[in-house]
């Protein structure tokens, strides 16, 4: 499996019997075949990460004195972080973000909706399938301007809700963090669907019914036999579908723009806030850090927790 | 052997094609740019435009100026390069523009309030020695001057318009109400009480509109915030001292003025006024409308309502009036008001400097900044200008021009920016209810404590 495809074609052709050499010289070619894209990711992939490292710890700002000179300044980005009560806030709101958006509401409904369509009618399937992958395909700033558009001041919601004689409701104003939630599991339901289906799919029927015939209810069936044969699944999943939502921007920035307040300023729109309308990118690049650090944290969690080898 | 040759060929190959790659990459770059390298004939000039905003400077550019500088330099080639994004982007947009040389371009409109801060940055030329040799500076207001000088005394920009603030006010609404038309308000407690009696009067119209939330950015800091504080006793900073004043009875007062008007329901609904449109929907539906008693401003509002404006309104000038904004208690010298306003400024990477300056000061002669005026709505940084009989016929511009006499600028400080967004998010957290005016005022002074240092407050 772990075959370096780099150098087996070379054996493969050679043979063992070839000089040193000859073996050299094919190793050297690789490497020059390949310095195009390794100098490209070089430049392009690990230059930058490298310099968000040491931004984060300097002070450069977009515009005024210290984007002349910007200087060293240690940990004081980080410092000040920890004594913002806004990083704070947006902390607890990516958290509660994640948690309603990404681990309950696409992880578990994705999986109930591929639970549901297994096995039913192709057509049904096909039909349904559709309807939901349609959420996925839309980009996210479309999906943010439908979910404007249905959940404004005088949008669709209110219009039916008047139509049944309820007053309008400022919806993205009252239940600001509720309504990106819902836009955001609308948006991203279809990816863990997907996943999921493919995953149960996999799953030999003759295991299921043979622990029917043991006499597993329909309930331990799923929990006993279906779900550890699919562990895999569910946290690669997990860490996709928290990695992505981890980054959602687009969607908060078009609909609430983070407000009203802080009710929706999760650490993304935060550094936004940071690096681009206070100017300051070296505590904007602090803060991704730590979303990243977040990210990186979050998934060995799930591995170690499920117990899963990657 | 064939072999290897083929791999020599194929490894020359890759490294060609990824060399052309990366310089055709870099061609394209400076194609798109707004760089003119080497052509001493072409400028590019940079502003903001889109939905409506910077109408008439785009039209007075592309009809009255660039025929008629064509004219006077018949090689010259004006390219527009303007940005559509909204205020706060705009600032960000230039300033990374600014700093390469790929994409500066020759002329930038800037925000005064952002001339220090870009030229802290060493974005900005200075102009000191090109406006030495040149009498036309001498026409312009001295205030409006102090405005485009940054922090080390240098002067980097060219006003072509300036702007002052004040209360809108619906003279059948205030009629309807038995409240006093023209209206003179004395004191803060004077508009209090116009508005409660709004309110009581007229239960469907929205007393007092002010701009309060984060979403309408520099437009909450200047037109409610700062309209405030400048008639206290307390600036937003101590000139004198270089420091921020980050406690002060003016602050709290002005925290409490906003809790009021959003505590006593004086101010309209929070979804409305929290959004990043609440402003236009304001001035293009709601105040044509007679729904909004008082409203605090700037003139340019008044520019809406013109015949080529986005809500044409003929009666406009008949049924709103414009009064000055009092001090707080009515403390000399009575009235105040804040401005701003816009200025040509040439990039230090522009290539094409002293052409720049040719135009800009085309453009800045009395005929031309006057056509601009005509179109634009804004006041005048000229005095002569101001005194020109068809611009004092613009509706509400004689009352506008004299609110100039109390006004005050923003500080010219670089850490301007991050403070007025400390300022527009405490104010939203007061109108929220979030915070009471003492812990805002707590707020911000930990806030601008933390954002412009610890060695740079102070408390009063």
């Amino acid at each position: 499996m772990d075959a370096n495809p780099v150098i087996s074609p070379s054996t493969a052709v050679d043979g063992g019997s070839s000089s040193r050499k000859r073996q050299n010289r094919t190793v050297w070619a690789s490497i020059l075949f390949l310095l195009p894209a390794w100098l490209l990711l070089l430049v392009f992939f690990i230059g930058p990460i490298l310099l968000t490292f040491y931004f984060a710890f300097t002070n450069l700002s977009l515009t005024g004195s210290e984007a002349q000179a910007t200087q060293f300044i240690g940990f004081s980005n980080f410092m000040n972080m920890f004594q913002d009560p806004n990083f704070r806030i947006s902390v607890m709101k990516t958290v509660i973000y994640l948690l309603f958006s990404a681990i309950i509401g696409q992880q578990v409904l994705g999986f109930i909706l591929a639970l549901l369509m297994k096995e039913k009618n192709p057509a049904f399937r096909r039909v349904i399938g559709i309807i939901i992958i349609a959420g996925w395909v839309t980009p996210e700033i479309v999906v943010a301007f439908c979910w404007v558009a249905f959940l404004n001041d005088s949008g669709t919601l209110n219009a039916l809700l008047q139509q049944v004689g309820f007053k309008p409701i400022a919806w993205l104003f009252t239940f600001p963090m509720a309504s990106v939630i819902i836009a955001n599991i609308w948006h991203g339901t279809a990816f863990s669907m997907l996943v999921f289906q493919a995953a149960l799919d996999d799953v030999p029927k003759s295991i299921e019914e043979a622990a029917v015939v043991d006499g597993a209810s329909r309930f331990q069936v799923l929990y006993k036999i279906v779900l550890p044969m699919i562990k895999g699944s569910v946290v690669t999943n997990m860490i996709l579908v928290t990695l992505q939502t981890l980054g959602v921007f687009t969607l908060i920035y078009a609909m609430t723009g983070g407000g009203p307040g802080t009710a929706t300023q999760t650490l993304p729109i935060f550094m936004y806030n940071q690096a681009f309308v206070n100017y300051q990118l070296g505590y904007g690049t602090a803060i991704s850090l730590i979303l990243l650090l977040i990210g990186v944290i979050v998934s060995v969690l799930y591995l170690k927790s499920m117990k899963v080898k990657v | 052997m064939k072999v290897k040759n083929y791999k020599k060929l194929a490894a020359v190959s890759v490294i060609a094609g990824s060399v052309l790659f990366s310089s055709a990459c870099s061609d394209s770059d400076s194609a798109s740019g707004n760089k003119t390298a080497g052509d001493k004939n072409t400028i590019s000039i940079t502003f903001r435009d889109g939905g409506g905003t910077n109408k008439g400077l785009t039209q007075w550019l592309n009809n009255d100026i660039i025929p008629a500088f064509k004219k006077e330099h018949p090689k010259a080639n004006i390219k527009l390069s303007p940005i559509s994004a909204s205020e706060g982007d705009y600032f960000a947009k230039v300033a990374l523009m600014l700093k390469s040389n790929q994409s500066a371009p020759d002329i930038v409109t800037e925000d005064t309030f952002m001339v220090n801060s870009d030229a802290s940055a060493g974005y900005l030329e200075p102009l000191d020695k090109r406006i030495d040799g040149w009498d036309e500076w001498d026409h312009y207001i001295d205030n409006v001057k102090n405005g485009v000088k940054a922090q080390d005394g240098k002067t980097y920009g060219v006003p072509f318009n300036t702007d002052s603030r004040g209360l809108w006010y619906n003279k059948d609404v205030f009629k309807k109400a038995g409240l006093p038309v023209p209206w003179e308000p004395k004191s803060w407690d004077d508009i209090l009480t116009a508005a409660r009696t709004i309110k009581k009067k007229s239960p469907d119209v929205i007393p007092m509109w002010m701009n309060s939330g984060k979403a309408t950015g520099e437009a909450t800091s200047m037109q409610t915030f700062e309209m405030l504080l400048y008639g206290t006793e307390d600036p937003l900073y101590d000139k004198d001292k270089q420091k921020w004043i980050v406690n002060s009875p003016g602050l709290l007062d002005t925290y409490t003025f906003i809790d009021t008007i959003y505590k006593e329901k004086l101010g309209p609904n929070l979804s409305q006024v929290l959004n990043g449109q609440g402003g236009t929907i304001a001035y293009t539906q709601l105040m044509p409308k007679g729904k909004i008693g008082i409203g605090l401003d700037g003139i340019w509002q008044a520019g809406n309502y013109r015949k080529d404006g986005p809500a044409p309104w003929p009666e406009a000038f008949d049924t709103l009036g414009y009064a000055a904004m009092p001090t707080q208690k009515g403390q000399a010298p009575g009235t105040t008001s804040m401005s701003g306003g816009w200025a040509f400024s040439i990039p230090k990477k522009s290539d094409n400097k002293d052409l720049s300056w040719e135009f800009i000061k085309f453009v800045s002669t009395k005929e031309n900044n006057l056509k601009l005026l005509l179109k634009e709505n804004n006041l005048s940084p000229r005095e002569d200008v101001s005194k020109e009989k068809e611009y004092l016929d613009l509706p509400m511009f004689k009352e506008g021009s004299e609110f100039l006499k109390n006004t005050h600028f923003r500080p010219s400080v670089d850490k301007y920016p991050s403070v007025s967004t400390v300022i527009q998010s405490t104010v939203e957290d007061v109108v929220t209810d979030k915070l009471s005016p003492k812990q805002a005022v707590e707020n911000y002074k930990k806030n601008v404590t933390r954002v412009v240092g610890k060695d740079k407050v102070i408390e009063r």
